[in-house]
């Protein structure tokens, strides 16, 4: 079910396009605001009322790395894996976060604090390797810097 | 030397709001060319600038734009796109832009609009730009509440509406067709070209799709003129360009610069030279998809055409510098990763050929590779190169590789003869 506020931004999207098809990214991005991600329940609401097949929305959805098909953490850490992080060594970052976390890419703390999830260059190379926790982003990381950093997300 | 694109952007400090923008010459451009020209003499004017597309490619704006269909019997709504979705690996110049200097952009596309008569807008941010969603959002709420957006714009009875489409997260978007079809709500697959998005574009209407710093220059080729933007070049390409250095040097960064400065200042004036106990080995002159260069090419200016000649592309301008204690093909291998989790998949040598070239290159990397694995990559080099995939992701992808393969052949060789990767830390690559 898509709720009355979320029907209303819907329609404030769908009234920027021609179809309400064309507004079906901005949908699912108001739905995963709300809910972290976007449920196959959730999907199918999107999907009707855009007047577009599940099947046709998923498609779209799937195609885009920030659209999240699973569940996600409270957080979700964006590790730059591109090349001038790769250069200036963004792989120490990500072992202590895979030590420090217990999990890998792809996976959830069991406290259902953080999610980690490669990404492809932050726009910031000259301050690399940098990564994002939610809309904060950090640059010219150390792994000394790495513990800190976490305990400011609960 | 003068910094047009830069001078108002101070590091650390808020971007200029609409008044402080206005004291300091801000939005003149907007004025002029409502007063004193026609769309024909903006889109004549930016052509005679020599203004060349600052997103990669580096085709003559003024030209692109002379493409749309003008007159009474032109279709409309018109569009135009600022392309701000900068998803290339080593490219971090429009960003400086979008957070620095927002009602830059802002009357870069007003005027580019104006060109071409269009009367909807977007800039296309990607995701992880929060801060620069932030301010750009707050500086279309002030162009609007002063009338340099809306309706009757100044009492020109020219009108443009301007929205922020902030991307999910895809290399394609950065395509100009695929980044159309992002806006309508489907999936980032390049579009077949004809139509060029020109005649028919976002929603089927003429649009226009141009890079952040190439709008950021309109305004100054406006208030000051063709010859003036054509001399701040130090060769035959106009202009300033943003120029970025990353990788193991003293003082990473991006500058604004005359077009045309050479890669050896860049990379020691600028860059401050490599950090102590890192040699130099080779550098991307512009971005992920641009081929290297070595030492030979030190002395080369950063053009259009001194680069061409020495085998690359410029690209972006932002180059990335690969160290002597960085594995050559870890470093390929890292790239050829990101090509092939960005390959939209629409078509079958990419789809098939990316994958296939990283797994070579994740066996070379960990020294399980043979000998005639270095062929079946040269045959991908040219197999995926230009003309035989539908967009230039693919060969953008191989241009690294392939220059790879000539300048490094012997590392990759060792890699192969030596069942192991000499720098002894193979690339591992993420999900
Ligand atoms: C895979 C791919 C990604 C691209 N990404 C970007 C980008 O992020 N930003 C950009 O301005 N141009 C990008 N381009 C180039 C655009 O297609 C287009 O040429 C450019 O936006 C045109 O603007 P300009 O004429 O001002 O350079 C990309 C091209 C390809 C093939
Ligand atoms: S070359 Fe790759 S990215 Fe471009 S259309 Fe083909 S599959 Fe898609
Ligand atoms: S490569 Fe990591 S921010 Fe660009």
């Amino acid at each position: 079910m898509l709720t009355t506020e979320e029907i209303q931004k819907i329609n404030h999207e769908i009234s920027q396009v021609p179809s309400p098809k064309n507004a079906c990214i901005e949908a699912l991005k108001i739905v995963q605001q709300n809910d972290g991600w976007v449920s196959d329940e959730r999907l199918q609401d999107v999907a009707a009322y855009v007047g577009m097949s599940t099947a046709e929305l998923d498609s779209v959805a799937t195609f885009y790395n920030l659209i999240f098909r699973q569940p996600v953490g409270r957080h979700v850490i964006l590790l730059c894996d591109s090349i001038s992080c790769y250069v200036m060594g963004y792989e120490d970052l990500r072992d202590h976060l895979y030590n420090k976390l217990s999990i890998q890419y792809g996976q959830t703390t069991a406290d259902g604090r953080f999610t980690l999830l490669p990404n492809c260059c932050l726009g910031t190379c000259d301050c690399a390797p940098a990564l994002m926790i939610d809309n904060d982003l950090y640059r010219n990381l150390t792994v000394e810097q790495l513990d800190e950093i976490l305990n400011k997300y609960t | 030397m003068e910094k047009p694109l830069t001078q108002h952007i101070v590091p650390g400090r808020q971007p200029l709001s609409l008044k402080e923008y206005e004291q300091v010459g801000g939005y003149q451009s907007v004025r002029k060319v409502f007063k004193e020209m026609t769309p024909a003499e903006v889109q004549t004017l930016v052509k005679d600038s020599n203004l060349r597309g600052r997103g990669g490619a580096g085709f003559n704006t003024g030209l692109k734009w002379s493409f749309v269909p003008m007159g009474p019997d032109a279709a409309t709504p018109k569009y135009l796109v600022a392309n701000a979705d900068e998803m290339e690996p080593g490219t971090f110049k429009d960003r400086l832009l979008l957070e620095g200097n927002p009602h830059q952009l802002i009357e870069g596309m007003i005027v580019a609009a104006y060109a071409i008569q269009a009367s909807i807008s977007y800039v296309f941010l990607r995701w992880a730009y929060k801060l620069a969603a932030q301010e750009i959002t707050k500086a279309i709420h002030e162009a609007y509440e002063a009338g340099y957006l809306g309706k009757n714009i100044l009492g020109s009875g020219f009108d443009l509406e301007m929205h922020l489409h902030t991307g999910v997260g895809r290399y394609m978007c950065g395509e100009e067709t695929a980044l159309l079809n992002a806006l309508e709500g489907k999936r980032a697959n390049p579009r077949a070209k004809p139509p060029f998005p020109q005649v028919s574009g976002l929603f089927g209407k003429p649009t226009i799709v141009n890079n952040v710093e190439t709008l950021c220059n309109l305004p100054h080729i406006v208030n000051k003129g063709a010859e003036w933007f054509k001399k701040l070049g130090l060769t035959e390409d106009a202009g300033t360009k943003l120029y970025g250095v990353s990788g193991r040097v003293k003082t990473p960064g991006c500058w604004e610069l005359p077009m045309g400065i050479t890669i050896r200042e860049l990379l020691e004036d600028y860059a401050g030279g490599m950090q102590d106990g890192y040699l130099f080995k080779g550098l991307l002159p512009g971005g992920a998809s641009t081929d290297f260069l070595v030492a030979e090419h030190l002395d080369l200016p950063m053009d259009y055409g001194a680069i061409q000649a020495a085998g690359s592309r410029l690209g972006t301008g932002t180059m990335i510098i690969l160290d002597d204690q960085t594995c050559p093909v870890g470093f390929v291998h890292n790239l050829q990763h990101f090509f092939a989790q960005e390959s939209c998949g629409f078509c079958t040598p990419c789809r098939e050929g990316l994958p296939w070239v990283e797994k070579i290159l994740l066996a070379i990397d960990k020294g399980e590779g043979k000998p005639e694995h270095l062929l079946t990559l040269d045959f991908h080099t040219k197999y995926l190169g230009p003309g035989n995939t539908f967009c230039a992701l693919a060969p953008g992808a191989m241009e690294p590789l392939q220059s790879a393969l000539k300048y490094f052949r012997e590392d990759f060789e060792r890699h192969i003869h030596e069942h192991h990767c000499p720098w002894s830390k193979a690339w591992q690559p993420s999900i």
